[in-house]
Order: structure tokens, then C-alpha cells, then sequence
């Protein structure tokens, strides 16, 4: 009824209103940084940031020289809070890196080729050549998850499903949910060899890049890909999608990294570098990352800006390359050393403690673990528009409206009136129904109107009738009256 | 050259104290809650499981009359006291708060054919198959007095009996409807309308000078008391057993009908029902409302109780039923909206919840907080498959489900049927009725 949809419509307005109206209650800032005239910012070290910012960051701008076990991969832990870095000849460590607390410690006496935090129960996640281990945050090693098909290359952890998803050298990508441990589908890319892999945090799809220039992205339920896309001419080095899931960083062989929208699946913008960059990442606040050999490049606004934000020199090539979430930190694993970044302005100022809590107790990690478990995303739901289940589901209410009218026998009143668009507000579901509902009166008085013509015509034609057949008579006995 | 880098000083963001409960910030950025639709939709279908988990509705059974209870009348002062007659005449009263009888109370040699309770509470009027009506004072009762303080020996036998909700009158009915005043002898004012006898009367607590009963000859009969004339009446296939009130709408009233029905009226316009409820399995014997107005308890002679909300599709929202709970007589809805009571042939009173999971005693805020999310969770959802898969489900026993069964596999060859005829026929000579009107026989001014 328009009055019942009228009330809600207004409801959940005010809800958005007092949900918009919290931001006044948020109490961080975001971190900038103002250069004056003359100055640019890619200029500025790391050095001078350290020396111009307080005690607590300038502690969070550290290196650790790691020269004995091989290139770093790193990865952050979603509250931001623990850092899990691998080097390839078998070292893994855990710690917390604000505090600089080791958590564990261990060389796994293989070669490791990614690290992952999970984020529940099992701590850490290291993929070797044939299998994947799961390691608790003691040094445990919880299971070894074995696969007969040759090695799996990289893999991604996707939160809100519990997913890992791997990929391999044959072109295969594996979903596998690591809370109760079952493959969750197993798909032929049929690609070739699968080298640069990474997931839309918004809707949770996977994007691949291939050696001819394209992205495809995937989602568990087919074996096709969803989306096929030709970023660049030659083979991509690397891929980045942001945290909304509003674009796509690519970075081709040719030198050229180009930023899409990840929805409309348009260019938006490309840069020429002096190489293709082989590392890109995003940060909260849409500060990309690009690693060229060993030099690191930040650029604030990827789309309106040609010179990077900040740059910072290694003396080696650089392995893999994070944002830490909720902080202006850019962590930065290289060949012999990790290095921690400070980048004003990437990190979100407010956090939200019932999704992730950098401070975090361990009774409210379990709780939010319990939590996660039960809201776990189940595959199916996974599509490119992940609000799909809002919506109005047309194509089933066709479906219904059929069978309903094979049952009945009989098809509903024809000719539906779809009232026109109106721009302004006066299009709102409540003012539509209303306006539906006035045609449906008015065509339902017509109806009558008209029942109601032919029935006094009826009458009137009757009564005729009989008044003819009276003069009829009378011609018959041949008077010539007439009525 | 300015710089902020983010920092946060744990002073602001950690407890002070282990006794301080954790600090919590909250930001509602969109960006920061992804699969907002998944997650909800997730929720609700939990909330719907623990729901079906969590929904125990028999709290207790009150034992103690020796035959099949058939009337029972709620305290209309206080809620903790309920009024229930059996079939050997026996009266007693109840305190549910501790579930015990408070007295006992031989009123009739016969059936206790009605049962009712006066405006301020000080008294009860029973009316049984000895063709007798009896005033009991409750504080009379309470001082030992065991008998009522008024016998009225009548000619006729009496069926139901109802008190006015403001004034001293009340209703009885048998042959007649008659309006009695509490300190005459004879009815001030006698309704008579053919020959038929008459099963039910009910007043309406909020249009407190009307008042309806249900005749024989399967008609619904509303009566103006201010007047010597009955208002209009209603006619359905079968005879109707009551017909009640609605507490929060002055005009509409529910039927409980023998052919497994119940129909809500409008009593101004009284050729089409307002709802058709179906679900029962075989003559729907008591209804009452809950005091909220948007939802009715009934009893059947299928031996199950159920609850129907007013205005929606007209399927029952809950059953409930126990393999020692015979056919139901009379079902009350308690006055704070919590309980039902239904009174059976095997002597038992039993009091259930009126929302099967509901946690009873002592809620903490944040129990109360989540459980009113859950509550709009499931109301969001509620259309989708596979969550109202879960929320209709009820275990029901083997006789009502066969029995539904087959009402199903009967309506759907009705209809084929007529479906069939409408085809082959003239066109338009086999016209649709609508459900609602189908029932109605005649309705006259």
C-alpha cells in the first residue's frame, strides 16, 4: 500500500541522514602532507617526513636488514596490527610491528613463494612449491593441504568468504575455504600460465593477468570468465583493484601502467614509466603504490596526477609491496631488507571496531572470529554486483507471473501503466504507487461507466422493442394509431 | 612543509581499567562494511534457524478439574487471574503466576455453559445447564463465602453468557438474546429473530453498546442495545461457533466457523469479508484477540491451537499442539499479550507463549537490543526462499498433516474443475468470485 511504503521510505531516509550525521562524532584526522612553494613532495625523504612528524610515527618508519634468507614477501593482517613477512629460502616470522613484539619465528627449511595472514584461528599461510601449509600464531603447524598438480603460484586470501584462492602454472585457479577446508571449485583458466593474480576487495571476484594484455575476472560459479578485458598490448606485470572497487591498476610489459573503471570497465587514464612496474597495491585512501625495479613510487590521485606523491630508493629490487590498513604506513619487502614507509594520507583515520579493531582484545578477536564464521559468504553468492540480494529479482517474478497464468487458466489485466520518470524527487516508490493507484481508479470508473451505458441501452432497446411490436399488432387488426 | 602522519594514542583508543568494559568506534563509511547484502541476508537466515531452535511455546499445564473445561474467562482488572468452567459443572479460579488453583467452586449440576466477568472486576457471572444464572462476588469468595450472592432460575436453557464492558448490564443467550441488569430478575430487553437458537454472545469492548452473536441457522447477528430492534445480520455456508471483537478496531469482528474457517468482517459492510483464515483442519471451536488487535488465537476440534495475524494472506503464523492436548474448547490470549491459554476435553488448562521464542524473565538491554535486529532481520528477508523455507516450517501432528493434505488436493480439483466448466461455457456465464465474498450467503441491513 503506498501509505505502508510511503512510512518506510521515509524510515530508512532518516537512517541514512543520522548514519551520514556520525561523521561529525568521527574523531581522527587523515594525514596530509603540505609542501610550500618551490618544494615538491616526491623530493622530500623519508628522513625529513621521519624528523617532521612525532615520536609515536617516526617510530614507525624502521628497516630491518634480512640479508641472509632471500627476497621478502610480506603481508599485513587486516586490523593492521601484525605483520607476517617470508623470505624464499625458508624464513617466516610474525610480529606485531608497532611494538616490535615477535610473535613467532621459524625457518620452515623450504623454499617459501607467499605468505598470507589469514586473520582467523590458523595465523599464517605458506605456499610452497607442491603444497600449502597452515601455521597457529605458535609455530603449530596446523595442516598441510597437498595438491598432485604441479606448484601453485601465489595465492590470495579473501575475508568475508574464508576463501584462498590459488593459482598455478598450468592455468589452473583453485577457490579452496580454509574454515572447513573443502575445494571449493577448481577452474581451467585455460590461459596458460598464470602468473599475476589479485581480488576485488568489494565484490570479491578474482582478476587474472595473462601474457597477451588481457584481465579476466572470475567468480567461483563459472567455469568461464565473467569478464574479459584487453588492458594492454603486451604481457601485464602486475594488477591492483582499490578497496571500493572503483579501479583497476594495471601495469603492462610496454612500460605503461593505466588505471580503469573496474565497473564500467573504461580507461581511464595510463602513465608512461621508465619500466612497467612489477608491484602495485592500493591503499585505503586511494594512494597507489608502484614498484619499478628498486625504486618505489606513491601517487596520491592515480587518475588527475602525473608526478608521483613520494618516492623511495632500496638498494635491491623490490619483492612485494603493502599498505598497512588504518595506518600512513607502506610496508615494503625488498631483497635483503624490510622496509617500513611512512606515506601521509594513506591510511583510514577512523576505524570501525565491529569490522576490524587495531586494538583488539583477545576476547574480542574470538568473538569477531565466531562472528565471521557465521556471516561467512557462501560461494554462490559471489557475482560482479555483490548487492544483487537487495534487489528486486525481475526475472523470477516473470517467471512466477507465467506459471500463475498457466494454473489460473486466464492472463491478468493486460496494458500495465508505468508512470514516467520524474525527476526532483517526485519519482519516489511512495508517489509512484500513488499515481498508479489513481489510473487504476480511473480506469476501473470507465469500466463501470461503460457497464453501466450498455445496460441502460439494453433497457432502452427493450423497451423499443416492445413498443414496436405493439404498433405492429395494430397494423396487423388495421388500426393505424400510433403510440 | 607540514606533515600529520595518522597516529593514535592508545590512551584514547585502549580501557583504563580491567573493571571498564572495552572501548568500541564506529564508522559507518559504506566503504568500510563491504557485502552489506550478503551479510544481512546471512544474519537473517540465522536469526530465522535460532528462532526455530529457541521456540519452545508450552510453559505449563494447570490440572485439577475432574471433566473437560468448556468456558473459560479472563479477570478483567488483573491479569494474573483466570475464570475456567468445566463440563461437571466445576468453577475455579486460577493465579498464574504461581500456575495453582486459588478456589474451587460446584456451581452448576451440568455443564458450565458461560462464563464472564464484570467491568470492575468484583464479580462473575456463570451461566449453566441447569437453566440457571449465578453472580459470584470475588471478595465474598475470598472471605470464604462459597456460594453466589444471586440465583436466577430461568425457563429456558442458557448458551453463552457476556458482561458489558463500562456499565452493570450483561448478555445472555440461548433462545433469545437477552440483556439482563445486575439487580433485576428479568431481562430488560429480549431480542428475538426467527426460532433458531443462538450459540455465542460477545460485547464490543470499545463500541461498548454493540454486541454480537452467532444464531443457528449459520447466520452473524449484530445487536445495538439502545435499541429494540437487531442492526444486521450475515450469512455463511456453516453455522459460525463465536464470534469475537476486535479489541483495538471498533468495527471489526472474527468468526470462528464450523466449515474449519474463521472470517473477518467489517460490520459496515458486511458483503465481503475483510480476510478469509484457513488452516485449520476441522471446526474451529474459540477465538480470541490478542489485545494488540493484529493478531487471533484459535481453537479447533483438529486438537490444535493457532495463531493468525489479522491482515495478511490469511495462513496461520504458528501452531501448536501436544499429543496430550484433546480437542480445544476455549482459547483466551492473556491481557499483557504474553500468554495463551486453551482450556481442552482432558481436563487440562495449558498456558503457552504467544511468541514461541520469546525469552521470558529478565532481558539485558544489549539481549533486547539484538534480539529487536533480529526481529526487523527477518522481516526484511522474510520473502526470500529460502528464509520462509525455514520460518513456515512446523512440525504438525500425522492426522492434521494428512488432513491437510487433502483440503489441498480438494481445492485444487474445485478449481480445476471450474476452470474446466468456465471454459466451456458461454463466456461470462460462469463468473469469478472473489475468496472473500464466496462464503457469504446473504447479508441483510
Amino acid at each position: 500500500s503506498p501509505g505502508r511504503m510511503k512510512s518506510s521510505e521515509e524510515k530508512y531516509n532518516s537512517a541514512v541522514k543520522r548514519a551520514a550525521r556520525y561523521e561529525l562524532l568521527l574523531t581522527e584526522e587523515p594525514g596530509f602532507l603540505e609542501t610550500e612553494e618551490g618544494e615538491e613532495s616526491w623530493s622530500i625523504d623519508q628522513r625529513t617526513i621521519a624528523d617532521a612528524a612525532d615520536i609515536a610515527s617516526a617510530n614507525k618508519h624502521f628497516e630491518l636488514k634480512l640479508n641472509q634468507f632471500g627476497p621478502y614477501r610480506i603481508d599485513y593482517t587486516r586490523n593492521g596490527r601484525h605483520l607476517l613477512i617470508g623470505g624464499r629460502r625458508g624464513h617466516v616470522a610474525a610480529f606485531d610491528w608497532i611494538t616490535k613484539q615477535l610473535t613467532c619465528e621459524m625457518n620452515v627449511m623450504e623454499a617459501v613463494q607467499d605468505v598470507k595472514s589469514l586473520c582467523i584461528g590458523a595465523f599464517s599461510c605458506n605456499l610452497y612449491r607442491f603444497n600449502i601449509e597452515l601455521y597457529t600464531n605458535r609455530d603449530v603447524k596446523m595442516q598441510c593441504i597437498l595438491s598432485w598438480v604441479d606448484y601453485w603460484v601465489h595465492y590470495n586470501f579473501m575475508l568475508y568468504n574464508l576463501f584462498v584462492t590459488k593459482r598455478n602454472q598450468h592455468g589452473f585457479l583453485q577457490y579452496t575455504d580454509v574454515s572447513i577446508g573443502n575445494i571449493v571449485s577448481t577452474i581451467n583458466t585455460k590461459g596458460g600460465r598464470l602468473n599475476i593474480m589479485c581480488h576485488n576487495p568489494h565484490n570479491a571476484v578474482v582478476l587474472l593477468g595473462h601474457h597477451n594484455g588481457s584481465v579476466t575476472m572470475w567468480t567461483p560459479n563459472q567455469k568461464e570468465p565473467v569478464v574479459k578485458m584487453l588492458c594492454h598490448n603486451t604481457a601485464i606485470r602486475a594488477l591492483a583493484v582499490d578497496q571500493c572497487g572503483n579501479y583497476l591498476a594495471t601495469s603492462g610489459q610496454d612500460r605503461k601502467m593505466k588505471i580503469y573503471d573496474v565497473r564500467m570497465f573504461k580507461p581511464l587514464h595510463s602513465y608512461q614509466l621508465h619500466t612497467g612496474p612489477s608491484n602495485l597495491c592500493f591503499s585505503q585512501r586511494n594512494l597507489l603504490a608502484a614498484t619499478c625495479q628498486n625504486v618505489v613510487q606513491i601517487y596520491k590521485d592515480p587518475c588527475v596526477q602525473e608526478h608521483p606523491y613520494l618516492t623511495h630508493r632500496l638498494r635491491l629490487p623490490v619483492e612485494d609491496v603493502a599498505f598497512c590498513p588504518y595506518e600512513d604506513v607502506l610496508g615494503v619487502g625488498g631483497s635483503d631488507s624490510f622496509v617500513s614507509l611512512l606515506v601521509p594520507g594513506a591510511g583510514e583515520a577512523n576505524y570501525d571496531a565491529f569490522e576490524s579493531n587495531p586494538n583488539r582484545s583477545k576476547k574480542q578477536r574470538r568473538e569477531w572470529e565466531v562472528k565471521a564464521l557465521l556471516e561467512k559468504i557462501q560461494p554462490d553468492m559471489i557475482s560482479l554486483d555483490p548487492m544483487v540480494l537487495s534487489k528486486v529479482d525481475h526475472v523470477s517474478m516473470e517467471r512466477l507471473r507465467k506459471d500463475k497464468e498457466e494454473r489460473m487458466g486466464f492472463v491478468e489485466e493486460t496494458a500495465k501503466f508505468e508512470p514516467k520518470h520524474k525527476n526532483k524527487g517526485r519519482s519516489k516508490s511512495g508517489n509512484v504507487e500513488k499515481r498508479k493507484q489513481k489510473v487504476h481508479g480511473a480506469t476501473i470508473r470507465e469500466q463501470i461507466k461503460e457497464e453501466m451505458k450498455a445496460k441502460r441501452e439494453k433497457l432502452l432497446k427493450a423497451e423499443e422493442s416492445s413498443l414496436d411490436q405493439i404498433a405492429v399488432v395494430d397494423n396487423q387488426t388495421g388500426d393505424t394509431t400510433e403510440f | 612543509m607540514k606533515v600529520k602522519v595518522l597516529s593514535r594514542n592508545p590512551d584514547d583508543y585502549l580501557r583504563e581499567t580491567k573493571r571498564d568494559i572495552h572501548k568500541v568506534f564506529r564508522n559507518y563509511n559504506p566503504v568500510l562494511h563491504p557485502f552489506e547484502a550478503p551479510r544481512e541476508y546471512l544474519r537473517a537466515l540465522n536469526a530465522t534457524k535460532l528462532d526455530r531452535v529457541f521456540a519452545k511455546p508450552f510453559i505449563a499445564s494447570l490440572d485439577g478439574h475432574r471433566d473437560g473445561v468448556c468456558c473459560m474467562c479472563r479477570h478483567r482488572k488483573k491479569l494474573s487471574s483466570i475464570f475456567s468452567g468445566s463440563c461437571d459443572g466445576e468453577i475455579r479460579q486460577w493465579n498464574l503466576t504461581n500456575r495453582q488453583c486459588i478456589r474451587t467452586l460446584q456451581g452448576h449440576t451440568g455443564f458450565v455453559r458461560g462464563l464472564t466477568c464484570s467491568a470492575d472486576g468484583n464479580m462473575f457471572i456463570s451461566v449453566g445447564d441447569d437453566k440457571t444464572i449465578k453472580h459470584w462476588n470475588t471478595d465474598a469468595l475470598s472471605e470464604g463465602r462459597d456460594f453466589p450472592i444471586n440465583t436466577l432460575v430461568t425457563k429456558s436453557l442458557y448458551t453463552g453468557v457476556d458482561h458489558h464492558w463500562t456499565e452493570a448490564t450483561y448478555a445472555t443467550c440461548g433462545q433469545t438474546v437477552d440483556i439482563w441488569n445486575l439487580e433485576r430478575a428479568e431481562p430488560i430487553r429480549v431480542y428475538k429473530w426467527g426460532m433458531d437458537s443462538v450459540n455465542s454472545v460477545r460485547f464490543n469492548p470499545v463500541e461498548t453498546n454493540l454486541c454480537i452473536s452467532t444464531v443457528v441457522d449459520r447466520s452473524i447477528r449484530l445487536y445495538d442495545i439502545r435499541a429494540a430492534v437487531p442492526l444486521n445480520k450475515v450469512t455463511l455456508k456453516l453455522k459460525s461457533n463465536v464470534a469475537v471483537w476486535n479489541p483495538m478496531e471498533a468495527y471489526v469482528f472474527t468468526a470462528a466457523n464450523e466449515d474449519h474457517n474463521l472470517y473477518t468482517f467489517d460490520m459496515r459492510k458486511l458483503d465481503a469479508a475483510v480476510n478469509v483464515h484457513t488452516d485449520h483442519t476441522d471446526a474451529v471451536l474459540d477465538v480470541d484477540y490478542s489485545p494488540t488487535g493484529r493478531e487471533f488465537v484459535s481453537g479447533s476440534y483438529d486438537r490444535s491451537i493457532r495463531i493468525f495475524p489479522v491482515l495478511s494472506s490469511g495462513k496461520s503464523r504458528e501452531v501448536y499442539h501436544t499429543k496430550r492436548m484433546q480437542r480445544v474448547f476455549t482459547v483466551r490470549w492473556s491481557a499483557d499479550n504474553r500468554y495463551i491459554l486453551s482450556g481442552s476435553d482432558e481436563t487440562n488448562i495449558r498456558m503457552w507463549k504467544a511468541r514461541a521464542s520469546e525469552k521470558l524473565g529478565m532481558v539485558t538491554p544489549r539481549e533486547k537490543a539484538a534480539t529487536v535486529y533480529n526481529d526487523k532481520l527477518k522481516e526484511k528477508f522474510a520473502y526470500h526462499p529460502q528464509v520462509k523455507r525455514i520460518a513456515r516450517h512446523r512440525h504438525v501432528p500425522k492426522s492434521i498433516y494428512q488432513a491437510m493434505k487433502e483440503k489441498r488436493l480438494i481445492k485444487e480439483s474445485q478449481r480445476k474443475k471450474e476452470q474446466n466448466v468456465r471454459m466451456h461455457s458461454k463466456h461470462g456465464s460462469v463468473p469469478r468470485v472473489v475468496e472473500k465474498k464466496k462464503h457469504i450467503v446473504t447479508f441483510q441491513e
